[in-house]
């Protein structure tokens, strides 16, 4: 193999592992947003536990997509410039979620006379991308209708297909379970109970899109019946989802919120295997795909930004577990 | 109107309300470190108190800037993704890096400077402080980098009508990151020296929380000095430097439409793009010429030297490029009268003075921002100089009407966050330092 492709290949895995670090970590706030009316039932100081719980954190949970989102530019400018010129709509919805949800929590602390309208926009800032997430990336896997410059031929109603909005709403479900295990680790009484009862329910949500998704994935995504590694990750993911809730059973939470992230990357697994080596598949022309191979930079770039990925990264993971020992324990 | 020049508008509007952030993030961020440094090597309690108050502000200031910043990321893909195929190669790599190297480093310890001075040590929270400073500088590092790549590219070659790296260190340190980014980031640290001052001066005023207003005045009064001198300095140096790489640009910024040996430097007047002629023009003469090429009668290139169609807008270019010098005069004579006072111990008593700090709050970022838009309008035709026309640069498969769209909805939500910002701004101010820090998180 020659050292470029060995390069794309690389680059190919590491905006997956971005991704789903992502998924994993900014999932949590997500979801938590996601059920904050639920959880909380509008009570402010529940609100405040909650925004206690992932305050310090969120914020750096959130560069994982910015950063994510800068590597596939850097690493692969034409899916980069495809999904987000062809999902125009859909993405801006996803920046107003992430706008709304960005200064939510900040405006929350400082409103003196109505807080409950915060509660609210963090809400709706949290739901709108945890459900859009999935569905572009259902899109990207069943694919789109591309021209022979890469452009994106469809329009918005392009992607509300079923397999992409079975794959949205799978997302929506994973992303809710990271919320409720973390609930569960770091808060204590009420809400823990609400979101303990929750994730009980949640939990067969999830396994009903899963096998869902897994059945629409048979008629929508070509060559996933007998894809190996993805029936070697969605094993992994189901595994973890049951491990999952005998942990949340024993009240091992942290380990049940480990499960929940490890059934999440493992999702990645499956849509990584099922993808390979595919950034954007063409519906209408198999050869007029974004691959790994024919979208990528220059040698020279993807050298330069893996020794950046590779001397940054582990630092990154370092300082944060630092940062999330220093808050580690319930919220009182 | 078609969906480029919607497309423009809509960058503009959220590349102009976004910088008003980041340089009160870099500006505050160093006063943060000041006084976190002041205390850890005196002690005083009163120091801790300022940067927990400094904190609470910078909290507010630094949400509205990553919120704002993620659209700028995604812009570059949602409404130019010709540019994005184009110049990706290069232009996504500090874009990465920024995220990886920066980005990553101030938002992680952030958690920290919000809400862990009770759970690390003293000397751990002075490093979360620094880290943060330190990640928001290179976080514009990387940005500014990006941008003068765009400016003044180099390091790569054109294949196959796209823009291909050959050395990245050639198109990172290229002619005009360095003079940029100390133009930049001394812009950021004066816009928090004058934010910080106005504050304080206002406490004086209202002779309430004295003990810290004082303080407060006296240390954001000298940043304000040494800084605006300083950006005399940096700010020639990036002239000379559009002169020499950017001439149409110099020639837009000064006015100067025909050739001239012995060029004039504009302080006053309005360029007239039809006539090809500047009216009511003032300007001293040969400074020009000696300012770029420490030569009186050397000659600077005027604007009928190039083609038309490559010609910025010259009015906005000229104005912008004004706009921001006389600010930066002004703010040299401020801090020097503020400075004065200081040493005679009349500070505190020269109401007009205090009155005029707080009314002039706003005057450094809008300094900025004229800076920004001379740099970006000057640059005109071209996205990326001398290699992509804007023009050229947006997305194909955007339809107008989409963009108009979210025109609409970004002017909405930047209008709210705008009034949200200056009432919980206000807020916080009134209330004081003294109640603020009593408050804790949420």
């Amino acid at each position: 193999m020659e050292t470029l492709e060995i390069l794309q290949i690389t680059w190919f895995i590491l905006i997956g592992i971005l991704f789903a670090g992502y998924a994993v970590l900014d999932g949590f706030d997500l979801g938590i947003g996601s059920l904050l009316p639920i959880l909380t039932k509008n009570d402010e100081k529940k609100v405040s536990v909650l925004f206690r719980s992932i305050g310090p954190v969120w914020d750096g949970n959130e560069v994982w997509l910015i950063t994510a989102g800068g590597a596939l530019f850097a690493a692969f400018p034409h899916a980069y410039a495809t999904v987000f010129s062809g999902f125009y709509l859909a993405l801006m919805l996803v920046l107003f979620g992430l706008i709304l949800r960005a200064v939510s929590i900040e405006f929350f602390t400082l409103e003196t006379e109505n807080k409950g309208i915060w509660a609210k926009t963090f809400f709706i800032g949290s739901i709108i991308p945890s459900i859009l997430f999935g569905v572009a990336l259902g899109n990207v896997i069943m694919g789109v209708p591309l021209d022979a410059s890469m452009e994106f031929t469809g329009n918005f109603f392009t992607l509300l297909r079923p397999f992409p909005l079975a794959t949205g709403l799978l997302g929506f479900t994973a992303i809710l379970m990271q919320g409720l295990t973390y609930t569960m680790l770091k808060t204590e009484g009420e809400i823990h109970d609400t979101a303990k009862v929750l994730a009980g329910k949640v939990w067969y949500g999830y396994i009903v899109m899963f096998l869902f998704a897994a059945v629409l994935s048979f008629i929508s995504v070509t060559g996933s019946a007998c894809n190996i590694i993805a029936w070697v990750a969605a094993a992994l993911s189901l595994g973890s989802l049951f491990a999952a809730k005998m942990l949340i059973g024993k009240g091992e939470e942290f380990k049940a919120f480990l499960a929940s992230s490890l059934a999440f990357i493992s999702l990645w697994g499956i849509a990584g295997a099922l993808q390979y080596p595919v950034l954007v598949r063409a519906i209408n022309d198999p050869a007029l795909s974004i691959t790994a191979f024919n979208a990528s930079s220059s040698q020279l770039t993807l050298s330069v930004m893996l020794g950046i990925a590779l001397a940054g990264m582990p630092v990154v993971i370092g300082y944060s577990i630092y940062v999330y020992r220093v808050y580690r324990g319930k919220v009182k | 109107m078609d969906a480029v020049f919607l497309s423009r508008i809509q960058f503009a509007l959220a590349a102009g309300f976004h910088f008003i952030f980041p340089p009160l993030t870099l500006g505050m961020g160093l006063l943060i470190v000041i006084n976190e440094t002041l205390y850890l090597k005196t002690d005083r309690e009163i120091y801790k108190n300022i940067s927990k108050f400094l904190v609470k502000i910078f909290a507010l200031i630094f949400a509205i800037g990553v919120s704002t910043g993620i659209v700028l990321e995604f812009s570059f893909g949602t409404n130019w993704s010709t540019y994005s195929r184009m110049v990706g190669d290069i232009f996504g790599a500090p874009l990465a890096a920024e995220g990886i190297l920066a980005f990553f480093l101030e938002s992680v310890f952030i958690g920290v400077l919000l809400f862990g001075r009770d759970r690390v040590s003293k000397k751990v929270y002075w490093l979360s402080a620094f880290l943060v400073f330190f990640g928001s500088h290179l976080s514009g590092l990387w940005i500014i980098i990006a941008n003068s790549w765009m400016q003044t590219p180099a390091g790569f070659v054109i294949e196959g009508g796209r823009a291909v790296l050959t050395d990245f260190f050639a198109a990172a340190v290229n002619y005009s990151t360095a003079q940029r980014f100390l133009h930049t980031i001394i812009g950021g640290w004066q816009s928090g020296a004058l934010f910080l001052a106005g504050i304080s001066a206002w406490y004086i005023i209202k002779k309430r929380d004295l003990d810290y207003a004082k303080p407060m005045l006296k240390i954001s009064l000298l940043l304000f000095i040494v800084t605006s001198f300083l950006q005399f300095g940096t700010g020639h140096m990036h002239a000379v430097q559009v002169a020499k790489t950017q001439p149409i640009k110099m020639a837009a910024m000064e006015g100067l439409w025909d050739s001239k040996e012995g060029a004039p430097l504009s302080v006053f007047g309005f360029p007239v793009e039809s006539e090809k002629k500047t009216y009511l023009e003032i300007g001293i003469p040969k400074l020009l010429s000696i300012m770029i090429y420490a030569d009186p009668n050397a000659k600077v290139q005027g604007l009928n030297d190039f083609p038309e169609e490559l010609h910025p807008p010259i009015f906005l270019t000229f104005q912008t490029y004004h706009v921001m010098i006389g600010l930066g005069g002004l703010f040299a004579l401020m801090s020097a009268i503020g400075v004065f006072l200081l040493f005679r111990k009349k500070l505190y008593d020269t109401t007009w003075y205090l009155y005029l700090l707080l009314f002039t709050i706003p005057l450094p970022v809008i300094a900025c921002e004229m800076g920004w838009m001379a740099a970006e309008i000057g640059r005109q035709p071209w996205a990326v100089y001398n290699v992509l026309k804007t023009a050229d640069a947006a997305s194909v498969v955007v339809p107008a009407w989409q963009v108009l769209l979210t025109i609409i909805m970004f002017t909405v939500i930047y209008s709210l966050l705008f009034v949200l910002f200056i009432k919980f701004l206000t807020q916080m101010i009134k209330k004081g330092p003294e109640e603020i820090i009593k408050t804790s998180g949420y």
